[in-house]
């Protein structure tokens, strides 16, 4: 599943992401706030008006907004409710 | 070792380094732009407790080494000693805010690799107790090996045992002045690294309903979160013209006063004319506009020192992405509509170069402060004050409408341009959330002062220039006898060159004539037909009070109509177009700027001529 996919709320390990599908710039920033793989996340708002786009992923300690576009290169297993 | 001591403040975006900086410095600061970039480099005196003042430096926030925007280029020079003309720091302050250790802990390893004498402020400690997070600061300087000293800045906590702190790294760098390099790692092993120290620091964590998480949920709700926008976006717009009135009439006031002043004291002639025509009148009437930049500035502070700002961002993003842009976009735009000049600076955090040239482009199509004089008189002379609804007036539909056309002529100027000249990849929009704060007064009243200095310094440098030249270009050559003065001059020569081109789109020998002077701002139109229409007349007092019903008897309502049209386009602020230069490093874009900004002016003035004239208005 993706990051995109994933329902609002639910937490989830990042096991891969497409690089190469993201702007070197871009990749660069996301690795620096920490989403990268192994991270746990999870879409705490999705965006308002039509596309729900962008999202603010809860990473951490700390709420990052990025883009859907950027949810969709990432892989992400969706964790059990116990392991919260 | 000998010379200044300087010591910088090295951290991540939000880690509080700007609110550490003003309780460490006071009002004691210089802002000036780094050499050859456009970041704005703050520097301020710290006097340590051995009486030894040092120049504190506020780097700009950075989530590593490995940069990709121009300010985190710039910190990270600076940091390595590789800024031309900037000197390495003595001493390092790496800021990690407390509440979100892990992630500031990461770049601060990167720092202390360096090896350069370092100290930790473990910033924001209460914060991260008000989120249930205490940590142990004995424990996260047994694990750097740097000393690390809690503070709260705001409270002004942890201060003197900071400063404590500095002195003693300077001291023993000047004992032992080489570097301790420490072996270099990887980013993810910096990140394990960082998970662990803060596990090891961390006493007690409980697991609280975040007040920020709380505050979100409505902020940024789907249905709830734009209205809210729109609605403190409102309240805004409100406050700015509402409550600047009688500041600037105050404002008007003295510069009234002084002008009168000044014709008491200097005997009349070329020196009083030039002061109190030239000097008084033309920067007088930019530096009516403060009272309204300060209270937009203000609000924007607080909206950026809550916190609330990035959320307004993120609430954009959509809609900027439908033209190109991204939500960081946003923010200099809001400012444009008190001036562009601020604006256009504020872009300077927008990383992606492509985004950041197409908002710098578009940003003086936002209604800003200036235009308000001339629409305001153009409105008043012309639109019956009538209502066309419950609590609706006419003027002010009109006014409203001015300001719609305004951004969706930006809205779709950005589209264009990202489809044309400024084409290249959707830009992303990537952005931490920080925390929400209440601000503190102090902070919000040290950066008021500093927007409010750059614009009076501007008023005093660059309009004062261009208001004295623009004076002696309307008062020589002198008239003769029968002839008025403002179409002797060489200013009234250009208008007539002026009025070749304009013709067409309906504009008058007068219109042109205002157009010149304010190439300079375009509130200097209003005073320029002032004056044209006072020569005009035998009772210059009646003139000078009834300008509306001298256009009102002069003008057709298309010829206005035009002139409005062309006032929502106009590029005709010379600040503007000098920012933009400096910005953008060179002539090219502020050219284009103006080629692009003059042609839609000409097309949309021309348009709402010819379309008024055959409906018959």
């Amino acid at each position: 599943m993706n990051l995109d996919a994933l329902p609002t709320g639910r937490r989830a390990r990042i096991i891969a992401v497409d690089w190469g599908i993201l702007a070197p710039e871009e990749a660069t920033r996301l690795r620096a706030l920490g989403i990268d793989s192994g991270a746990e996340v999870e879409i705490a708002h999705r965006g308002v008006f039509a596309g729900k786009d962008p999202i603010a992923l809860s990473v951490g300690r700390m709420t990052v907004a990025v883009r859907r576009s950027h949810a969709r290169a990432m892989e992400v297993e969706e964790l059990a409710e116990a392991a919260r | 070792m000998s010379g200044k001591r300087t010591a910088a403040l090295v951290g991540n975006p939000n880690a509080g380094k700007s609110a550490l900086f003003n309780a460490l410095t006071g009002a004691r600061q210089k802002i000036a732009n780094y050499p050859g970039v456009t970041v704005e480099r703050k520097a301020g005196r710290l006097v340590l407790p051995t009486g030894e003042p040092v120049e504190l430096i506020d780097l700009p926030g950075s989530y590593g080494f490995d940069a990709t925007s121009p300010d985190e280029e710039v910190t990270r020079k600076v940091i390595f000693g590789e800024f031309v003309g900037e000197a390495q720091p003595d001493v390092l302050i790496v800021v990690l805010d407390a509440s979100n250790i892990e992630q500031h802990l990461v770049f601060a390893q990167e720092v202390l690799e360096l090896g350069r004498p370092t100290v930790v402020a473990l910033n924001m400690v209460d914060l991260a107790e008000r989120d249930g997070l205490v940590i142990d600061p004995a424990a996260l300087e047994q694990a750097l090996g740097v000393p690390v000293i809690p503070t709260v800045a705001v409270r002004r906590r942890g201060l003197p045992e900071l400063a404590q702190a500095i002195a003693a790294a300077e001291a023993r760098a000047e004992s032992d002045p080489k570097d301790h390099p420490r072996p270099h790692i990887t980013l993810p092993e910096r990140r394990l690294a960082a998970n662990n120290i803060a596990k090891g620091a961390i006493l007690s964590e409980t697991r609280q309903h975040r007040l920020h998480a709380r505050m979100d949920q409505v902020l940024l709700h789907p249905w709830l979160g734009p209205p809210i926008l729109f609605a403190l976006l409102f309240v805004i717009f409100q406050a700015v013209f509402a409550w600047a009135t009688p500041f600037a009439d105050a404002l008007e006031g003295v510069v009234a006063w002084l002008s009168e002043l000044v014709t008491q004291i200097i005997p009349a002639g070329f020196v009083q004319d030039l002061v109190v025509q030239g000097v008084l009148a033309g920067v007088g009437s930019v530096v009516v506009f403060l009272p309204q930049i300060v209270i937009l500035f203000f609000f924007i502070l607080v909206m950026e020192a809550t916190g609330y700002m990035a959320r307004a961002a993120f609430i954009m993003d959509r809609l900027m992405a439908s033209v190109g842009l991204s939500g960081r976009s946003f923010i200099p735009l809001l400012s444009s509509f008190a001036c562009a000049i601020p604006g256009i600076m504020a872009t300077r955090s927008i990383s992606d170069p492509k985004d950041r040239l197409t908002t710098i482009l578009i940003a003086p199509l936002m209604t800003c402060s200036a235009r308000l004089p001339v629409y305001a008189v153009i409105i008043g002379a012309f639109i019956p004050a009538t209502t066309v609804g419950p609590g609706i007036g006419l003027q002010g539909l009109v006014l409203f409408g001015l300001y719609v056309a305004g951004i969706v002529g930006a809205m779709a100027a950005a589209l264009v341009l990202r489809r044309s000249v400024t084409k290249g990849a959707a830009s992303g929009f990537i952005m931490e959330l920080p925390k929400y704060q209440l601000p503190r007064l102090s902070d919000l009243l040290i950066g008021l002062w500093q927007r409010a200095w750059v614009f009076l310094r501007r008023a005093g440098t660059i309009i004062f220039t261009v208001t004295v030249v623009l004076w002696v270009l309307l008062s020589f050559p002198k008239a003769g006898p029968g002839e008025s003065q403002i179409n002797a001059s060489i200013a009234g020569k250009l208008a007539s060159g002026v009025e070749v081109l304009v013709r067409p789109i309906g504009f008058n020998h007068e219109m042109a004539l205002a157009l010149v002077p304010a190439m300079a701002a375009r509130e200097v139109a209003v005073s320029a037909l002032a004056t044209t229409y006072a020569i005009d007349a035998s009772d210059e007092d009646a003139a000078a009070s009834a300008l509306e019903d001298r256009l009102g008897s002069r003008w057709t309502l298309p010829m206005a109509l035009a002139f409005l049209a062309w006032f929502v386009f106009a590029p005709q602020c010379l600040s503007t177009i000098a920012v933009a230069r400096r910005e953008t490093n060179g002539w090219k874009w502020p050219a284009f700027m103006l080629a692009y900004l003059f042609g839609l002016a000409y097309i949309f003035a021309g348009l709402t001529f010819w379309t008024a004239t055959a409906l018959g208005l």
